[in-house]
């Protein structure tokens, strides 16, 4: 019951309902769709990108209280960084929701942390995982359908 | 004779342990049920005991396993009603009855713009086989619409007909939304029309007597794993005559007659549908299960899941901002339900950390899914150990998922 509170803490609850920088950019620099055929979650992510930094992300979709809160978090985080600190923001963030609790991830981390509880749920991961590999294959100009399968 | 449902619980010993230390309310039947000790005991006295290979050994061994292998085909054939115990052939489960149907008796029966009948509510088990062979041959695929409470439209059934029907394949009963189907009146129409009618008794075998020569459908598919018997093996029942007419879908040892490279010919039905050593152990333990079920009674298991299911759809009506998809007024013991701006996914792991197995998502029917305007649904599923405590708790369960997302 403890993991079930840490899962659905106030601030994944309150994203979820309330998700930071949803919608679409007009002129994004990158556009992607990704999809968790399991849970039937879909997102649109749009990116505008100038000289190696993410200015700015807008996503879109619908999907559990997990997949949306980790997207809106997302867009929160990286918005403003380089792609080298991106990279290393999502290797950090993969490797903590799916091994849990890791005092150095989390203080690298910050806010995303909160995340740290989907690793008790395996069959969560995927829900907390999906707007950033979407956003890893948007930028990387991966042409393939992200999909968490 | 009355049937204390309470103390048959304790026949299921996988029952007794807990769900992130709670208590373990299982709630998933429709996915896969628990099994009776004496089913997890016969199937581990066959391999101490009685493990060989069937229908070729010449000792007593080989004829023991040959003999049990056998019985269950018999003890099947009687408890569908069954006319010939070789109309009972053994596959993997219903999702390979009906590949093999399609396969076999499709493959050699139809051709271009020929047409196959599926309903709205299919599980995926019952389309894929059936698109893989339109394309193979060219046919098409006719959708059977269903109404909003999710029941068969009868109207718009009996007018998909043409000269090109060659099939109707319908779900006895819809694992989504528990709706049963009334396949007798849907069978005696097909034949009206002269068109055979495959029967996916999946979600409606393990909850309800079952009359296959009252129904006369032409086959009649079903897994062992939805009814208390192990994994791994199911039934395809087949009118002798139209399995007579049908090649063999796989080919091997025990399927055939004689073998010479110039040419094979065929065993009889139904080892001609049999090839390969099969699932011996799963085999008997299926039909341990079957006299369980017999002997509780299919009549006492259809009347105390009913009660269930009326007691929990009264229960989950009376949550504010519940609504349950699928208000047939026949239905097995599925209750597939919606929370208002709470992802059943959400639900289901909020439920599983109260020690609550229910199953979250399309239900492997994304057409029902989309008929629906839904991404997916939550489902509690009953079986015969579960009583009103299990829907009292699941009950519990919702309610704190509200408090999480109120």
């Amino acid at each position: 019951m403890a993991g079930l509170r840490e899962l659905y803490q106030e601030v994944i609850v309150d994203h979820s309902k309330h998700p930071r920088n949803f919608g679409e950019l007009d002129n994004p620099t990158f556009r992607k769709d990704g999809f968790n055929p399991l849970c039937g979650d879909k997102l649109t992510l749009t990116i505008s990108e100038n000289n190696n930094v993410i200015e700015q992300i807008r996503f879109q979709g619908c999907g559990c209280a997990i997949s949306v809160a980790s997207a809106s978090l997302m867009s929160e985080a990286l918005q403003g960084k380089s792609r080298t600190e991106i990279n290393a923001i999502f290797h950090d963030f993969h490797q903590l929701v799916t091994q849990g609790h890791n005092t150095i991830l989390e203080i690298r981390l910050g806010k995303l942390a909160i995340l740290a509880g989907v690793a008790e749920y395996p069959a969560r991961v995927k829900c907390a995982t999906l707007a950033w590999h979407t956003l890893n294959a948007a930028i990387t100009g991966d042409t393939k359908q992200v999909s968490t399968e | 004779m009355k049937i204390d449902f309470k103390t048959l619980r304790a026949d299921f010993p996988l029952l007794k342990q807990t769900n992130r230390g709670k208590p373990l309310v299982y709630l998933d039947n429709s996915a896969t049920n628990q099994k009776p000790r004496c089913v997890i005991d016969a199937i581990s006295h066959y391999y101490t005991h009685d493990n060989a290979n069937i229908h070729r050994g010449v000792y007593e061994l080989s004829e023991r396993a040959t003999r049990e292998y056998e019985k269950t085909r018999v003890t099947i054939k009687s408890f569908i009603n069954a006319k010939h115990a070789h109309e009972i052939v053994f596959v993997r489960g219903a999702t390979e009855g009906i590949n093999l149907v399609a396969q076999s008796y499709g493959r050699t029966h139809f051709k271009v713009l020929d047409e196959i009948m599926i309903s709205t509510m299919e599980h995926h088990s019952n389309i894929v086989p059936w698109q893989m062979l339109a394309d193979q041959v060219g046919a098409n695929l006719r959708i059977i619409p269903i109404t909003d409470d999710g029941e068969i439209d009868m109207d718009a059934y009996q007018k998909l007909f043409t000269e090109r029907t060659k099939m109707v394949a319908i779900a006895h009963a819809s694992n989504a939304l528990g709706t049963v189907n009334p396949i007798k009146e849907m069978i005696r129409i097909a034949h009206t029309h002269d068109v055979p009618v495959l029967v996916d008794g999946a979600q409606a075998f393990p909850h309800m007597p079952v009359d296959v020569q009252d129904l006369d459908c032409d086959f009649y598919v079903f897994s062992s794993h939805k009814a208390y018997g192990p994994t791994g093996i199911g039934v395809l029942y087949g009118k002798e005559k139209l399995l007579e007419s049908m090649p063999p879908y796989q080919g091997g040892g025990d399927m055939i007659e004689s073998v010479t490279f110039a040419k094979t010919t065929y065993n009889k039905v139904p080892f001609r549908f049999e090839a390969g050593t099969p699932d011996i152990a799963g085999v008997i333990g299926f039909g341990v299960a079957l006299a369980y079920l017999k002997n509780i009674g299919m009549d006492n298991i259809a009347a105390h899941e009913q009660e269930l299911l009326n007691y929990a759809t009264q229960k989950l009506s009376a949550i504010p901002e519940l609504k349950i998809i699928g208000v047939a007024k026949n239905k097995v013991g599925v209750i597939s339900f919606v929370l208002k701006d709470v992802h059943p996914h959400d639900i289901g792991t909020v439920l599983d950390a109260h020690g609550i197995a229910i199953r979250a998502g399309h239900h492997c029917a994304m057409p029902v899914m989309e008929r629906f305007q839904l991404p997916a649904t939550v489902r509690a599923s009953f079986g015969l150990y579960n009583n009103t405590a299990d829907i009292d708790a699941l009950v519990t369960g919702l309610q704190e998922v509200q408090r999480i997302f109120k």
